[in-house]
Parts: C-alpha cells; sequence; structure tokens
C-alpha cells in the first residue's frame, strides 16, 4: 500500500484503478440529523464577500473581463488566486477570478461574436492562425452536412445542436487524481496503449490509439498546471484537503480545456468523505475545517465561467454551467450511500446561501435515510436549490457509481460518455406531417414531399400516419447529423483531459432528445377526442386550427392521453434505434428543453391543441401550462408515466410551489415535500425540479408564467393556480400574501 | 350512487394531515359574507360523478398518501349536503385503507351526518363564529346544528381540527373569541384549532356571479392579528399551529 492510503481497506482498488471499489469499501455511512454541521469560517465569510463582490461587478459589467488572445488550456494562463492567504481550494480557469477563457476549436465564429458582444475583440494573430492554419469542429461540420441537415436545422426543426460549441456532457473521473495521482493515471494509459498494438490498424484502432497518446499528454499538463500552484498531483492525496484540491484541479482542467455546454463534476461528495472521516478520526481535521473545506471548494464551482454569445444566453437565460455533482443514493448491497459529506456539500447552501451551481441533484431511494429525506426537503423549501432524481429507477441500468451529467443523464463514472444530442421538436414534426413536409412559417419544403391533409377537419387515423412517417424522416435525418457533429468533434476539438479520466473501453451513447411532447400528446387528443378545424392560408398551408369541445389534457392523470404520451416516446425511441450511430454508440433519448422551451416554442406555428403560433412549450416533460386542472400530483402522475426505459436519458419535470401551499407548519411542508418525492419515485417517475417560492418568484411569475406551471396557492379548503389569476389579482396575492397581512 | 361535484385538487397540503385527494361538493346551505366560492352554492349543479368512478381515481394517489400519512377530504360547499354519497364515498375508502376527513360547517341534521361519520376518522369543523347573532351574521343561518356536531363528535371520540376565519370587524372580538375558547376547552376530542386569516381571493368570483360582495372595504387580518388570536386559545388549552 502506498503511505497516502494507510487506513484506507484494501481492495480490487489497489491493484487497478477501481473507485467503485474504493467507495465501497471505505465509506462510513451517515443515518443521523443534521446537527453536527458547522456554519462558516471566518476565512469562508471573507473570501466569499471579495467572490461575491466580483460577481456583483460582473453582473452589472455583463462579463468581468475576458481573454482575446491566448486559447484557453491547462498552461495557458499563469496562477490566478482571488485571495491567496484565505483560498484553501486553489485555481482559476485564467489568471484572474472570473475572467472568461476563448475556445476557438470548437468554431471561431462563435468566439468572435461573443468577445464583441461584450466589448472586446479578438487578436488579429489568433484569429488568423484559425482562420488560416487551425480547422475547428464548426468547420469540419459545415463541411460534411448535407442541404437537409443545414434545411433542418435553419427551421429549428432539430435544434440547440453542439456545432458551434463544445458538446460537453462528459464526466471526468476527477477522484481518480485524488486517489492515485497522475504517475499512477498515466502508467495506465501507457499499458493501454501496448494493448492497442492489435494485429490489424483499421481506421478505429488507429483513432484511439491518437486519442490515448493525446490523453497521457495531457495528464502531463494536468500535473504541469498543478506545479503553477506549487502543488505535486503526481502522487496520491495525503489527506482531506489534498483530496479536494486534487479533484479540484482535475475539473479544473477540464474547463480550462473545454467549454461544454454542460460541465458536470460527477458524484464526489462521498468519496471525499471518506478522507474526511480518516482526518477527522486522526485528529488532524475539525468539523469546521471540513465544512471550510467544502465551503471553499463549492466556491470554486460557483465561480466556473465560459465566454458565451447572447443568443446561447437568451436559450438558456442566465449563465449556466451545469456543475453537477450527484448526491446520496443506495448501494448495490442496501447501504444508502449518504455520508456527513452528502449533508456538508448541501449545507454550503446556508454556508454560502443559495445558488444555481453547482447543480445540486439528490439521488432519492425510498431506502434513503429519513432524516436525510427530511433534511433535502428543509433546505428545497429553504432555497429551491436542488433537484431530484430516481436512484431506484436508474440503478438497475447504471449500477451504484453513475453521475448526472448536465440535468437528467445518467451514465456510470469514469466508465461512459455521450455524444450530447440535443433534441428534435416534435411539434412541429406533426405540423410537417400536416402540411406535407413544409414548414408551417415559411411555407418552404423542407422534409420530402408527401402528401399533406386536406380535410377540413383533422383526421386521427390519417394524421397518425402521417406522423409517424414524418418521424422515421426526421429520425434519420437526426442521427446522420449527430454522427457528423460527432465525427467532427472527436477530430477537431477532442475531450483530452476528461477521457484521460475514464476507462480504456467505454459505453458511448448517442443522446438523442424530444421538445414539444406534450404539444404533440395534447394535439392529438384533440384530434382524436375533440374535432380540430384547419385554418388554411391562400396556399394550401395550415397555419392554424380550431377546436370545437374539449379534449383530455397531458397533466390530469388520465390514461387516454398520457398513454398518447408515452407512445409518441416509444415510437420516436424505436424509429432513433433503427439507425445507424456513429462510434456505435447506444442511441438513447431524453425528454428536456432546459429553458428553451420558451425559443422552440417561438420557431413553431400555431399547434392543434389550441397553441398559438409563438407560444412557449412546456418545459421538458411538464404538462402545458393551465391545462392540469386537477392540481399538482395528477401532473406528477401523468409524468410518471412516461417509460425510463425508452428515454434513458432522462425525463425533466419542473414543479413548482409556494411555502404555504406544501402545509401550514415547517414540519408538515416537509412531510408533504418527503411524501410527495416518496410517491413520485415511488411511481417510477424521474426527475423533478422543487421549486417553493416566494414574493420575488411570483413576481417573476407574473412576466415569464410558462416557467411557473404549477405555482399554485392554497388557503383551507381553497386553490388557485396562481397563472390563471388576472394580473390584478395576481397583483393582489402578492399584496395580500407578502405584506405581513396573512 | 351519484354525486354533484364542484371539482377535485390532487395535492391539497392544508385540509388535514399529509397529502390530500380533495373533493369539493357543489350546493351549500350557508352563505357566508367572506365564502371564497361561492360558485359552489348552488345545488344539483356541476358533474354527477358515482362513488365507483371517484374511487377509480383517488386509488391512483395512494402511493403519495401511504408516503406522506394523507388520504381523502371531502369539502365543498357543504359536503353533509349530499350525505348518502359521502358516507358511501367513505365507506369504500375505508374498505381501500384510505383515511378520510370531512370539511364541514356541521350544519346537517345529525340524523342525517351519523352514517357519513360512522366512515370518518377526521372532521375539521368549521367555526364561524361563537355568539348566536354574529354567527347568523356571518352566515345567514343559526349555530345550533355546528355546536350539536361538536358535541356529537366528541361523544364518539371523532378527532376534530377546529377552523376559524378570522375577519377584522366581524368575527375578531376578543371577547366572543374568548368565550368560543373556553367553551371548545371542554372537548377532549380536538387535536387542534387553526385561525385563518380572510382574505379576498374569492371575491372576483362573487362579481362573476353578479353577488354583492359586503366585504371590499374590509382589511385582511395582520400577522400580530391573527397571532393575538393563537394565544388567546393557547391559553385555553388548544393546540393552535
Amino acid at each position: 500500500m502506498q503511505t497516502q492510503w494507510e487506513g484506507f481497506s484494501a481492495g480490487n482498488w489497489t491493484e487497478e484503478i477501481d473507485l467503485r471499489d474504493f467507495i465501497q469499501r471505505n465509506y462510513a455511512p451517515y443515518e443521523g440529523g443534521d446537527d453536527f454541521l458547522a456554519g462558516p469560517t471566518e476565512r469562508t465569510t471573507a473570501l466569499w464577500g471579495k467572490v461575491r463582490a466580483l460577481m456583483d461587478e460582473e453582473t452589472r459589467k455583463g462579463i468581468l473581463d475576458a481573454e482575446t488572445k491566448t486559447p484557453s488550456g491547462m498552461l495557458s494562463h499563469p496562477a490566478g488566486y482571488v485571495d491567496e492567504q484565505l483560498e484553501q481550494v486553489v485555481g482559476l480557469q485564467t489568471d484572474r477570478p472570473l475572467k472568461r477563457g476563448i475556445m476557438p476549436y470548437g468554431g471561431l465564429r462563435v468566439v468572435k461574436k461573443a468577445l464583441e458582444a461584450h466589448g472586446y475583440t479578438l487578436d488579429a494573430a489568433t484569429m488568423d492562425i484559425f482562420l488560416h492554419y487551425r480547422k475547428t469542429h464548426n468547420d469540419g461540420v459545415f463541411d460534411a452536412y448535407s442541404d437537409a441537415m443545414r434545411k433542418a436545422r435553419h427551421t429549428g426543426i432539430i435544434t440547440g445542436l453542439p456545432d458551434a460549441y463544445g458538446r460537453g456532457r462528459i464526466i471526468g473521473d476527477y477522484r481518480r487524481v485524488a486517489l492515485y495521482g497522475t504517475d499512477a493515471l498515466v502508467e495506465e494509459k501507457k499499458q493501454q496503449l501496448k494493448k492497442l498494438d492489435l494485429p490489424s490498424y483499421s481506421s478505429d484502432v488507429i483513432l484511439h490509439r491518437e486519442e490515448v497518446s493525446e490523453e497521457i499528454r495531457a495528464l502531463g499538463r494536468l500535473a504541469e498546471m498543478a506545479k503553477l500552484y506549487g502543488l505535486d498531483i503526481t502522487q496520491p492525496a495525503a489527506n482531506a484537503k489534498e483530496a479536494f484540491q486534487w479533484v479540484y484541479f482535475g475539473f479544473l482542467a477540464a474547463t480550462k480545456e473545454q467549454d461544454g455546454a454542460a460541465m458536470s463534476l460527477g458524484r464526489v461528495s462521498t468519496f471525499l468523505d471518506i478522507y474526511i472521516e480518516r482526518d477527522l478520526q486522526n485528529g488532524t481535521l475539525t468539523e469546521q475545517q471540513a465544512q471550510e473545506l467544502m465551503d471553499h471548494f463549492v466556491m470554486k464551482l460557483r465561480m466556473i465561467r465560459f465566454l458565451r454569445t447572447p443568443d446561447y444566453d437568451q436559450l438558456f437565460s442566465g449563465d449556466p454551467t451545469w456543475v453537477t455533482e450527484a448526491i446520496g443514493g443506495v448501494g448495490e448491497d442496501g447501504r444508502p450511500l449518504v455520508t456527513k459529506s452528502s449533508y456538508r456539500v448541501l449545507h454550503t447552501l446556508y454556508n454560502l446561501g443559495p445558488a444555481p451551481e453547482p447543480n445540486l441533484t439528490v439521488l432519492w431511494s425510498e431506502r434513503l435515510p429519513r432524516s436525510f429525506k427530511e433534511f433535502c426537503a428543509k433546505v428545497s423549501i429553504d432555497t429551491s436549490s436542488i433537484q431530484y432524481e430516481n436512484d431506484d429507477l436508474m440503478r438497475p441500468y447504471w449500477g451504484d457509481d453513475y453521475a448526472i451529467a448536465c440535468c437528467v443523464s445518467a451514465m456510470r463514472v469514469g466508465k461512459q460518455m455521450q455524444f450530447f444530442g440535443a433534441r428534435a421538436n416534435l411539434a412541429k414534426a406533426l405540423l410537417y406531417a400536416i402540411n406535407g413536409g413544409r414548414d408551417e412559417k415559411t411555407g418552404e419544403q423542407i422534409a420530402p414531399e408527401f402528401a399533406p391533409v386536406t380535410s377540413e377537419y383533422l383526421d386521427y387515423d390519417e394524421v397518425s400516419r402521417k406522423f409517424d412517417q414524418m418521424l422515421d424522416w426526421l429520425a434519420n435525418l437526426y442521427v446522420n447529423t449527430l454522427n457528423v457533429i460527432h465525427y467532427m468533434h472527436d477530430k477537431y476539438n477532442f475531450e483530452t483531459l476528461q477521457m484521460s479520466l475514464h476507462d480504456e473501453t467505454i459505453l458511448r451513447t448517442q443522446a438523442c432528445g424530444i421538445a414539444g411532447l406534450s404539444v404533440v400528446a395534447d394535439s392529438l387528443s384533440a384530434i382524436r377526442y375533440a374535432k380540430v378545424k384547419v385554418l388554411r392560408d391562400e396556399t394550401g398551408l395550415a397555419v392554424d386550427y380550431e377546436i370545437e369541445g374539449e379534449y383530455p389534457a397531458f397533466g390530469n392523470n388520465d390514461d387516454r392521453v398520457d398513454r398518447i404520451a408515452s407512445d409518441v416516446v416509444t415510437t420516436f425511441m424505436n424509429k432513433i434505434r433503427k439507425q445507424h450511430t456513429y462510434r456505435g454508440a447506444m442511441p438513447t433519448l431524453s425528454v428536456l428543453t432546459i429553458t428553451s422551451n420558451v425559443v422552440y416554442g417561438k420557431k413553431t406555428g400555431s399547434t392543434p391543441d389550441g397553441r398559438k403560433a409563438g407560444e412557449p412549450f412546456a418545459p421538458g416533460a411538464n404538462p402545458m401550462h393551465g391545462r392540469d386542472t386537477k392540481g399538482a400530483i395528477a401532473s406528477l402522475a401523468s409524468v410518471a408515466k412516461l417509460p425510463y426505459g425508452d428515454s434513458q436519458d432522462g425525463i425533466s419535470y419542473t414543479f413548482s410551489i409556494i411555502p404555504r401551499a406544501l402545509g401550514r407548519t415547517q414540519p408538515e411542508r416537509v412531510n408533504n415535500l418527503v411524501g410527495l418525492m416518496d410517491g413520485y419515485f415511488a411511481d417510477s417517475g424521474h426527475h423533478i425540479n422543487i421549486n417553493v417560492f416566494d414574493k420575488e418568484t411570483l413576481l417573476d411569475a407574473m412576466d415569464h408564467p410558462e416557467q411557473y406551471p404549477q405555482l399554485t396557492i392554497r388557503v383551507s379548503g381553497y386553490a388557485v393556480n396562481f397563472i390563471k389569476l388576472t394580473r390584478e389579482q395576481q397583483l393582489d396575492v402578492i399584496h395580500r400574501t407578502f405584506h405581513e397581512k396573512f | 350512487m351519484e354525486g354533484y361535484l364542484h371539482s377535485v385538487e390532487t395535492c391539497g397540503t392544508v385540509d388535514g394531515p399529509g397529502i390530500r385527494y380533495v373533493v369539493f361538493m357543489q350546493g351549500c346551505p350557508l352563505r357566508c359574507q367572506y365564502c371564497h366560492n361561492p360558485d359552489t352554492w348552488a345545488p344539483h349543479t356541476g358533474k354527477p360523478t358515482t362513488v365507483e368512478e371517484l374511487m377509480a381515481d383517488i386509488v391512483k394517489y395512494r402511493s403519495y398518501m401511504k408516503a406522506s400519512g394523507g388520504g381523502v377530504t371531502v369539502s365543498g360547499g357543504e359536503p353533509l349536503l349530499q350525505p348518502k354519497f359521502v358516507a358511501a364515498l367513505f365507506e369504500a375508502c375505508h374498505k381501500a385503507g384510505i383515511h378520510t376527513a370531512l370539511d364541514t360547517s356541521g350544519h346537517c341534521p345529525l340524523s342525517l351526518a351519523a352514517p357519513v361519520l360512522q366512515h370518518t376518522d377526521l372532521v375539521l369543523l368549521d367555526f364561524k363564529a361563537f355568539r348566536p347573532e354574529t354567527f347568523r351574521k356571518v352566515t345567514g343561518t343559526g349555530i345550533d346544528q355546528t355546536v350539536e356536531m361538536a358535541k356529537y363528535l366528541n361523544e364518539h371520540k371523532i378527532p376534530m381540527w377546529i377552523r376559524v376565519v378570522q375577519v377584522p370587524g366581524l368575527t375578531d372580538d376578543a371577547a366572543e373569541l374568548g368565550e368560543m375558547a373556553e367553551f371548545l376547552a371542554g372537548f377532549s376530542n380536538i387535536e387542534r384549532v387553526e385561525i385563518s386569516p380572510f382574505h379576498k381571493m374569492g371575491e372576483y368570483k362573487w362579481q362573476a356571479l353578479d353577488l354583492p360582495y359586503t366585504l371590499t372595504d374590509t382589511p385582511p387580518a395582520t400577522r400580530g392579528e391573527v397571532e393575538r388570536t393563537k394565544e388567546l386559545f393557547r391559553r385555553a388549552g388548544h393546540f393552535v399551529p
């Protein structure tokens, strides 16, 4: 055993890289309450004050600072600090806090545009290099795109594609840096390279050999980067402080090399807890110091920044990085993976205040300790900063050492990566089916020319049949487009550092996605259960619809329409499964829009469910706002029916409620929120965002009702859906609820 | 057996313990000045629904009820205007192992209410006022049946939550509230007393129904005023959340 491993139980992890084995043999499950937690230290408060001041300045200016010359990399900038005396975890993406690096390997134009939008100019020499000497991912993609792909991208039937920026959604196993040190990781990669000296050098083998060689160099640069901060990470971390630092360096290096849309952290808190426990037992660390390390680590995660264009910010609202950390869950042996550090990482929301990043994700299981469930519910009620995913549902697929990429995509850490595929707009596909492949907004022929629907009223069988044909075309075009993107991403913008923290043999998934599911389900339901009259323009293009009668809408736990929604998911997934995928990736599907449901709505004409042209879609798998009339649980129940087996990249649901609608007292609210999640997950719901809002958010809801579909106000025996009230009523509610008058 | 329903709410959290499926029944004999659901007054309107249909929907939510210690609450309107339906529904709930709560003003002859109460685990009893003249002013009817209901529940050891709506200038007389608190202190089946501040969220419904709303100028009860009432009940030995 290495000296740094003293006190740990040996096992397979000492023989080969096996993080799961290390965790299972060494972690200390915790079933107690939150009373052990420590508040912020003086150092934490002082440092966070400095970071906050910088963030405030950033908010005022748009961005604080940007690099204009040197492309970002592990060694592109000297060491940077917020305050070297205070920081317990060090390392910045560039030489100054919150200064944004440039990553032109994904695409030069995006970098140039983003800099210009913020008043900076890209250095002429740098531009020259990437225009004339170094091809980018974006250039490669457009060399290979077909006309059909360009058209589909232009009209937005396929949208959000990572063809001009980093694909992200790859999680390096950053824990490996701490457990083994970079020397051992390099040695392992060298062994892999030897094994890859195969009798026949196919293009796959050649590509793989090139990648492993690059990964070896990346690990070397990682160690060099740490040296800039005076630290030697070639050897394993010897204590908790080093473990935090080594893990962070791994993650930091990834964010210096890649600006992927989502840069998840993985599942590190229970791993780090093992080091904390050892130090606590040795008497070399106190609880205050342990929490301080966690607070400083999280502060650094909150400071991750990427340079984005205004379009991107409009699509994703805000400045998200999706530094997702998976917390809790249950092991395959039935022991909860909850440790004191599961509490400590959530406790940062109190010590540092609530924040969107890191994206704290609790893996919920029926078997989580009750006290932890209650703690999570309390944190949700206090901060609205946690999302939850169903560990009991995912464990059979992904084991007990998976993490979440971006929002909802589970993957085994260090053993799996994904080809992020954004999403296809199924609502638009339905309109193409009705219009014979013409775009409902431009009249342009986008899909192959099918016979359009010509009847005055839509017939369910006819529309379903044509929709099915349209999905055949779409699935094929969509997957081919993704194949182009990921071929070129591997070629011109390969994630060397992140992939160096993976096994040699990995599972790749082709993560497709859909938007507009509830619009499609409701449209088909309207066609089937009510009468939908088509309104056409002078060219015969169906541009609007009139509904006669009522139809069951998704979100009311009504099988007539819920089954339609599930069938759409399964049908499209099956069509995706038939396609050839780049590098033999396993196709998966997500029902997720992040916040771009508004933009997708803008690009889509009126739909047969009664939604008017340009109106937003519901986010993710949410029912359309205002159509769920039976309350929040009915809505949850509809979403929980969507088949995870056909949507293994995740099914996102966003739930918003005001504190008073969860119960009268804090213990009742906690109990009800725990019960709500236990019920939803027992019914095999996959994911839920929990928002418990107060005044400020109600005001925001007045301006953005589509983001608050279920904001409910209950007062003894009476419930109001906030967004259904008139503006005056909403103001009344806000006035009454928040001005000490209830 | 059919009943007239106004609507259902699958995420009820303030009408009894846990997460509850709340059934709002149509029809009410009272005409409370502060009513926020005047659209539930008219009887024999709304959606006729059978017990079987309703139960088929209710059982879909058992995992939530089980996980939170919830159940079914029947509210209204006044559910005891349709006692046979509610009795049959509660009996079916009990057969399915589901907790039942009745949200009522108590305005119903005991002979009609008894078969419902036989299958009721908890009664949320509205005490609109305590002095008969105030009660009549608020509701348009007498208090006797409410008091009889409370006594009956006590005798039969059916747990009860008392609910009071505090309306400034109408139901917030400290002396009267004190009398109510003292009177109720003699009941051993009261688990809690809930004091709710008056609000005007239902005013727009009065306007829509072309009904004269008398409380337009009445201010909502302040947090301090409500807290004083809560203290008053706590001093009389009640649990007031």
